[in-house]
């Protein structure tokens, strides 16, 4: 480009900057004209959503790796330190069948010592919560027996149903060493209606609903147990 | 200059008070009052962000026309709302446990936007942060007294799990006022915070009026309610 079109360009620009600064200067006649409310309005959105979009992309890697420690840190929680030597975010496996959860299919996290599968740890949402539904994180060993259980999130009534989160009372460490081999199904109630499970005073929806998402997930490793244990190798997933 | 300070210092604390004399916000106030400490962590992440929204409409208030302003007013609220979540979510991710479920709350409060409109679209930068700011903690006073009269009578506690918050240094304000205490469903529960919010306003009433007899003058709180409502 040559230099004559240079100057000219910068002319023009300089032109409509102080044709822009000009409409400014009555900035009382500006505000009532229907064409700036609608550029306002417009940019006001612009800023907003590029702002937005920037703060986005500046805070998503972090916000993913504290939410993969969060996760680790809960799957620490219902799978014992020493029955795995893999990394148990990387190793998972999807199940079609998500009976538990509603979603179609369950993501299953697997602890693996030396290769070979010792436990695994799923994620399934308990129906029936006296404020929607419950998610829980249940970690099971190999013969189908509970390791740990933890509520994820939950809605339930705070002094009454909330009991079932482990840093609030002890309840959900009864469900540790269950398999429904050891519990009959009639046993897997609240003692309410002739169960194993104690139940809270002042909230027996709540309990209920943990005691059967909890033995509805034994259920959905009972059918799926072959695949989980041995799965294929993983180039075949 | 000062006693102009002075004045939204105490409007914004006590004269004025949201919950207590404007009696807006009431959806946030409700929703986490059950225990003092949910009170004071939605107070703060409000404070935080009614400075900054007063602030941002203060100084962009020349430009907005009063025919857009309530639509550009709410994109910048939710705006600083939604970057405030992010921010803390990627970098106090301990304090965004904590106080995550607030955040998208603050939305929902109608307070924020009264302050946008009725204050901070018509004063200078500096008073308009330092309404925000008064607001916000007069906000955090209703939310903290609410929630701590809640917790004593329905959990016999006081504080509990302030530490969360707050970080250890703060686990002396987690306190049992009664032990072995069994609960009062009621006051854990959203009718408990509105008969609780009763109690407060009259009491509120009351120690007006006595103030206002003390200086023997005309009491004037009948009036700022008519005003507002």
């Amino acid at each position: 480009m040559s230099r004559v079109d240079l100057e000219h360009l910068r002319g023009l620009a300089a032109n409509r900057w102080q044709w822009l600064r000009r409409q400014f200067d009555d900035l009382e006649a500006l505000r009532q004209r229907l064409d700036y409310q609608t550029y306002l309005l417009a940019a006001a959105g612009l800023v907003a959503s590029l702002l937005l979009g920037f703060a986005d992309l500046a805070t998503q890697g972090s916000i993913e790796r504290r939410q993969a420690e969060d996760l680790l840190a809960t799957l620490t929680q219902v799978l014992p330190a020493g029955l795995y030597d893999n990394d148990l975010l990387q190793d998972t496996i999807t199940i079609q069948d998500g009976a538990e959860n509603g979603l179609g299919k369950t993501e299953v996290y697997l602890a693996r010592k030396e290769g070979e599968v010792s436990a695994v740890a799923f994620k399934l949402s308990a129906a029936g919560g006296y404020s929607g539904p419950i998610s829980l994180l249940v970690g099971l060993n190999r013969d189908g027996a509970v390791l740990g259980v933890r509520v994820l999130a939950h809605a339930e009534t705070p002094g009454l149903g909330d009991k079932i989160e482990r840093n609030k009372s002890d309840w959900i460490l009864s469900f540790e060493g269950r398999s429904l081999e050891n519990t009959t199904a009639e046993r897997w109630r609240v003692k309410k209606d002739g169960g194993d499970f104690d139940q809270f005073a002042g909230a027996t929806i709540t309990p209920r609903a943990v005691v059967r998402g909890v033995q509805s997930g034994l259920g959905f490793f009972q059918r799926h147990r072959a695949e989980l244990v041995s799965p294929p190798p993983k180039g075949a997933r | 200059m000062n006693a102009e300070f002075g004045k939204i210092t105490r409007d914004g604390l006590w004269d004025n008070n949201i919950i207590f004399s404007q009696s807006i916000g009431l959806c946030p106030l409700l929703a986490v009052t059950g225990t003092a400490t949910n009170g004071l962590g939605m107070g703060l992440a409000t404070v935080a962000v009614m400075v900054a929204c007063n602030t941002l409409v203060s100084y962009v208030r020349a430009l907005i026309p009063p025919e857009i302003r309530i639509p550009i007013f709410v994109v910048l609220i939710a705006m600083i709302v939604t970057l405030v979540d992010m921010v803390m979510n990627a970098w106090l991710h301990e304090l965004h446990k904590v106080l995550g479920l607030f955040i998208p709350l603050i939305v929902t409060n109608c307070a924020i936007l009264g302050r946008a409109e009725a204050y901070a679209s018509r004063q200078p930068v500096a008073q308009a942060a330092m309404d925000g700011l008064m607001m916000g903690l007069g906000f955090t006073l209703a939310l903290v007294l609410l929630g701590a009269t809640r917790e004593v009578l329905g959990a016999g506690t006081l504080f509990a799990n302030a530490s969360m918050l707050l970080g250890q240094s703060f686990s002396w304000l987690e306190k049992v006022i009664v032990h072995d205490y069994r609960g009062f469903l009621l006051m854990a529960l959203p009718p408990g915070g509105f008969l609780m919010l009763g109690f407060i306003l009259a009491g509120k009433q009351m120690i007006d009026r006595r103030l206002a007899a003390r200086q023997s003058r005309p009491a004037t709180i009948g009036d700022t309610i008519t005003e507002i409502s």
